[in-house]
Parts: C-alpha cells; structure tokens; sequence
C-alpha cells in the first residue's frame, strides 16, 4: 500500500477523503445506471429537447462543461490576464500617490 | 384595520433615526424597522396607492401587483437578515447604510412611474456607496469613489435616456417601452450598468469584494435585482437581452474558477446568475418571466446566505482569500454547515434554486432555444462548481491552513439560519410559499417530477465528481495571489491615463490661453479702463491747449494734472460739469438725427 502522498493542494490522500470519493463515484454510477434504466423502460421523464432523453445526458454534460471550464481557465483566460497581486495598487493615486520607491 | 404606508418611507425614517440611538436603544429600533416593514407588507394591497402631485406629473409611490409585492418581500426578508447579521457590532453607519438601501429599494420596485423610479434608483447608488464606506479600509473607501464615479455615470445615461424618451412625446408610464430610438436605448443601456452586463457591469466584481460583511448582503441583493425587475418591466422579450444574458453566464465564471479572493469568487457567480434572470426575460414568455421572477427570489435567498458565511469567516479570521483559508469546518462548524446549504440551495432538489432556475431552463428548452439552453446548462455547473463546491472547499476542507477561531457570533448564526430555513421552505413547499407570489398565475410548474429530480442529481454529483478528480490530478489550477485583469481596468486603468492625457492637451490648451489672454488682453483692458478716460480727455484738450499758446512744458504739466485727476477722481466741479454740459449737447445732436 503506496502512503500518503500530498497532492498539489497539499491535501493528504488520508483515507477518509478517499472514502468519500468513493462513495461519489458510486453515487454517480448507480444514478447514471438509474438513467439507463428509464431509457430502457421507456419511462416519460417529459424532455423537451431529443438530448435530454440520452441516458446519462446531464451528467455528462455537467462533466463536460466543469472540464471545459476549469482548462480554458487555467491554459487560456489565467495568462491573459494574471498581473501582480498589487497590480492596481502601485500607481494608484489612493494608495499614498507615491509607487514603492 | 390600519392602511399600508410606502414602505420606503419607514425605511428611509429608520436610517434617519438610527444614528441619534445608541447601544440597546439602537439595536432595537434598527431590527423593530423591518419588522414593521413585514406587517405593512400584509397590510399592502393590490392596486395603485400613494400618487403625489408633482409639477405636471403624478408620482405613484405604490404600485402592488405580482412582481412588485414578490420583490418587495424579498427585499423585507433580506432587510432583516442583514440587520440580525450586524446587530452585535452596532455600528450607525452600517445600520443606517442598509435601513436606507432597503428603503430606496422598495421605493424603486414599489415605484409606478419612470420619475419616481429614477428618484430611488439614484438614491440606491448613496446607500451601497455608504455600505463600501463602512468598511472602513483604505482600499474600500478608493472603491466607494469607483463605485460612485461608474454609477453617476450611469444615472446620467439614464436621466439623459428618460429626458429624450419624455421629449420625445412617450410616458412617464413605467411599463413596456419600445426599444427604439435614442432615448429607449439609453435608458435601456442605463438599467444594464446596474444590471451588471458584460463590460459596463464590472464595477460589481470589482467593489463587492470591499464592501463591509452586511455592506455585501446589501448589496448583493438590491442594486442588480432592482435592475433585472425593472428590467422585466419594461423590456421584456428582448431579442438582444438574450445574448447580453449569455454573456453573462459564461464570461464571469472563467475568472471565478482563477480568483483567490473567495467573496470574488462569488460576485463572479452572482454576475452569472444575474445572466440567468436577463436570458430569462430575454425569452419574454410567461414562463420565463415568471422563472426570472422566482430565480431572483431564491437566488437571493442563497447568494445572501453564501456571502453571510464567508463574511463570518472574515469576521473572526480577518481573511477571505482561498490561499490563506482552509481547515475551517472544525473552528466554525455551524457556519460550515449554513455555507453548504447554501451550496446546495444553488441547485440541489428540496432547495431554493432547484424550483426557480429550472423554469428558464423548461422555458428556453420549450421555446426551442437549444443552443440558449446549452448555455444555461454550462452556466449551471460552473456556477454550482465555484460558489456550491470551490468556495465551501477551499475555506472549510482542503488543507489544514492552521487557523484555529471562533464560531460566527450568535446573530450572525441565527441570519444565516433564517435564510437556510426560508431556502428549504421554498425549495420543498413551491406551491405553497412561492409560486402563488409569482407575476402571472395562469401557468402552472410543476418542478419535482422523477426526470427533473433525478436529472439534477445527476448534474451536481458529476459536477463534484469532475472537481474532485482534476483536483487529484492537479489539472485544477492551484490558487494562486494575484490580480486578474477585468473591464475595471478602462476606469482603473484607463480613466487616470485618460486624466494624464487630459492634463497634457487641456493643460497645454490651457496654458496657451493663459499666456495670451491673461498676459496680452487683460492688461490691455486694465490699462484702458485705467488711463482711457483721461487720454480721450487729452485728445480733446490738447487743440484747446494749442489755442490758448501754452508752452510745451505748460501742456505737459495740464496733462499731467488730467491724469493724476482722472486717477483720483479729483476733477473740479467746474470741469466735470463742462464735460457733462458737452456730452449733453453731443447726445442731444444725436437725437436730431
């Protein structure tokens, strides 16, 4: 059994995190398999759109858009437009109308 | 029974009164104020009361229908909260800063005419620049004068849309306005600078983060659902609102997911809900209308309750920024747990947001807006991702940041319970509590049916599940100190380059003047209102002078004396009599012509 590593948040793969993450991972199984189901059964969930009858359409979706999400934001928005925390700080006349010498 | 009085005008006299009390006197009145303010609320019915004579026009003070009573409740219901939440500190200007934000408020949404309307919206801008005040920080008083600078300019957009709008031969009616013309679209562009559209509406994620722990309930609630009810007011099913909504739900929640600042993080979110409710009346059908109308509703309830508990947080740690949080659920285990209700009234079933947002998303995806409602969909887990899952996360789990303190103080406790309570009561009883208060009752929602549940469920645990795998495989960016570049920078940035460049050419326009008219023309003038009356005098006398053969040095001498009269005022009787006589007789063979 590997110990515990910390991850780049520093937070301790400890067991119970893990735990907890198992038990979201099968939260997510048994209710995307609970979507099958109606899709096999032929149950009328009343959609109004011919994606929201795929099984497992907005669980998917939610993944996609989070992963979608978080990477334009890290690769693409943060480098555009990441200054010094006191990037309005340093010639802004409140701040004292004097720049750090 | 006892008749409803404007319920800003209690408001108003509350936050008049409450800096003349003090200790228990003050905390008392300041909590009696809504109080009182939710019986008149009852008292309240539907109809057109309080029209005042004014000049031409006839001022409505009230105008109770569907959506004016259903924000007038919230913004009650909120109005309390916040003075519970900052009962214990008892300071006057936080106090009376909400009293009178309420108030301006509910006079703006109780407001039955654009004249009246204008009065409140404009007064809203003093009550949140004086909740930023509150504060009491350098950078939140820099932030006040950003606040106040964007707002004015945006109440002159407005006044300027409304004048040409009344030239123009239109009412004062506050109802549907055509959307065409200069003075429409002003006015339109003038809502949207409160409404917090893309580009005009950064001075929110700006300023929010600065504003004082109520300050921010405050804030959070009126200035942009006053702008989405006036809004759905007068510009209902707007083509264009649609895209602006789109906009808005996507755009903020890029730089929620890079912002370290937690209470940020949450502006950034309430931009996006806000986008929500525009889309919604961008639809323009009843059952988008009314999901705009419910979602603000709830979406106060939870967005009040998440900046409550960060705000707590920042009460007893003095810190709101995700890489100096973390760990806290064991020192504030109450307010953890209020801060995750309100991470679940975002979207989760049995809570507040599940029965409001969802009649946009029926309403887009019945209207055949497939794209919109793709839209919507993404903008639902980003927002769920950052204020439902990243806010809680980095302030009361990740790491342990080794801060141990107090739990939130017992008021501030029993604001965020009120607001947990009342989000569960709308959220599990919509027939009951919410939906009878909606606008337009002919249509019918129906929200727990099986598929929508377990559709949702669906949604949120994989939403969780996508966090807490790119957290384990550090695809989630770490959070770093810094400051991401927004539309604030064209005021922060660009207005003082603006200033130097305005100092350059006017200074030097200014100073071109300055030589030519203060250095040239104004002696001139002075020389000639100093020494004109006696040179005319001489130029008069000198051939009478010649005629009486006085000597160049006699001349020079008169000539003196004329002038150091002239300076004196000195001139004999005789003198100044003979002139007279002259230019009597001068006018008088003018006449004759």
């Amino acid at each position: 059994m590997p110990s515990p590593k910390p991850s780049p948040h520093g937070t301790p793969d400890s067991p119970a995190p893990r735990r907890l993450f198992t038990l979201l991972a099968g939260a997510c199984g048994f209710f995307l398999l609970l979507d099958l189901v109606f899709r096999l059964t032929g149950f009328d969930k009343h959609p109004y759109l011919k994606w929201e009858q795929w099984p497992g359409f907005y669980g998917i979706a939610a993944f996609v858009a989070c992963l979608l999400l978080v990477t334009v934001s890290r690769f693409l928005v943060r480098p555009l437009v990441k200054r010094d925390e006191d990037y309005y700080e340093k010639s802004s006349p409140d701040a004292g109308g004097k720049p750090d010498a | 029974m006892p008749d409803a009085v404007p319920p800003a005008l209690i408001y108003l006299l509350g936050a008049l009164i409450v800096p003349f009390l003090r200790g228990r006197f003050r905390q008392i009145f300041a909590l009696a104020v809504p109080v009182i303010g939710f019986v008149n609320f009852y008292l309240i019915t539907k109809g057109v009361h309080w029209k005042v004579e004014l000049l031409e026009f006839e001022l409505i003070l009230g105008r109770a229908d569907g959506w004016s009573l259903l924000f007038l409740h919230i913004f009650t219901v909120i109005s309390f909260v916040g003075v519970l939440y900052i009962l214990k500190d008892n300071v006057a200007l936080d106090l009376s800063a909400g009293l009178l934000y309420a108030g301006c408020a509910m006079g703006a949404v109780m407001a039955g005419d654009l004249i009246t309307l204008f009065f409140f919206w404009e007064m809203l801008t003093v009550g949140a620049v004086l909740c930023l005040l509150a504060r009491k920080t350098p950078s939140s008083g820099s932030a006040a004068k950003r606040y106040l600078l964007v707002h004015v300019f945006g109440g002159v957009v407005l006044l300027g849309g409304l004048v040409l709008h009344l030239a123009a031969g239109g009412s004062t009616a506050f109802d549907k306005i055509e959307l065409s013309g200069v003075g429409p679209w002003l006015m339109f562009l003038g809502f949207g600078i409160n409404c917090a559209w893309p580009i005009v509406g950064a001075w929110l994620t700006d300023t929010y983060p600065e504003a004082s722990i109520g300050g921010l309930i405050f804030m959070a609630t009126f200035t942009t659902k006053t702008a989405v009810y006036v809004l759905a007011r007068t510009f209902p099913g707007e083509p264009v609102l649609l895209w602006i909504g789109v906009v808005m739900i996507v755009l903020p929640l890029f730089y929620a997911v890079i912002e370290n600042d937690l209470r940020r993080v949450l502006a950034y979110c309430l931009v996006n809900q806000v986008g929500f409710m525009v889309v919604g009346i961008g639809l323009g059908t009843t059952l988008s209308l009314n999901g705009t109308a419910a979602h603000a509703y709830c979406h106060v309830l939870y967005k009040a309750l998440l900046f409550m508990a960060i705000g707590s947080v920042l009460y007893r740690t003095g810190k709101s920024k995700a890489t100096e949080l973390g760990g806290l659920a064991r020192s504030m285990p109450a307010t953890c747990l209020f801060c995750c209700i309100g991470a679940l009234s975002i979207s989760a079933p049995l809570f507040a947001g599940f029965v409001g947002k969802s009649m946009i998303f029926s309403a887009s995806a019945s209207g055949g807006h497939g794209t919109i409602f793709l839209v919507l969909l993404f903008g639902a887990a980003g927002a769920f991702l950052m204020a439902g899952i990243k806010v809680p996360f980095f302030t009361f789990f990740n790491r342990d940041s080794g801060i141990r303190c107090e739990e939130a103080p017992i008021n501030q406790l029993l604001a965020m319970g009120t607001v947990a309570a009342i989000s569960l009561l709308v959220g599990t009883f919509p027939h009951q509590v919410l939906y009878p208060m909606l606008p337009d009752l002919s249509v019918s929602y129906e929200p727990y049916t099986v598929g929508h549940v377990t559709d949702q469920i669906l949604f949120l645990l994989f939403s969780g599940l996508a966090f807490t795998l790119m957290l384990r495989a550090g695809w989630y960016p770490s959070e770093i100190r810094a400051t991401n570049l927004d539309a604030d920078w064209l005021y922060r940035k660009g207005g003082p380059l603006f200033y130097r460049l305005a100092d350059k050419s006017l200074n030097a326009i200014n100073a071109a003047v300055g030589r030519r008219f203060l250095g040239k023309f104004v002696p001139g003038v002075t020389n000639f209102f100093e020494s004109g009356g006696p040179r005319l005098a001489c130029f008069i006398m000198t051939p009478i002078w010649a005629f009486q053969r006085l000597t160049p040095e006699e001349t020079d001498a008169a000539r003196h004396s004329v002038f150091r009269r002239a300076r004196h005022g000195a001139f004999p009787i005789g003198i100044t009599a003979f002139f007279a006589v002259i230019l009597l007789g001068l006018l008088s063979l003018l006449m004759r012509f």
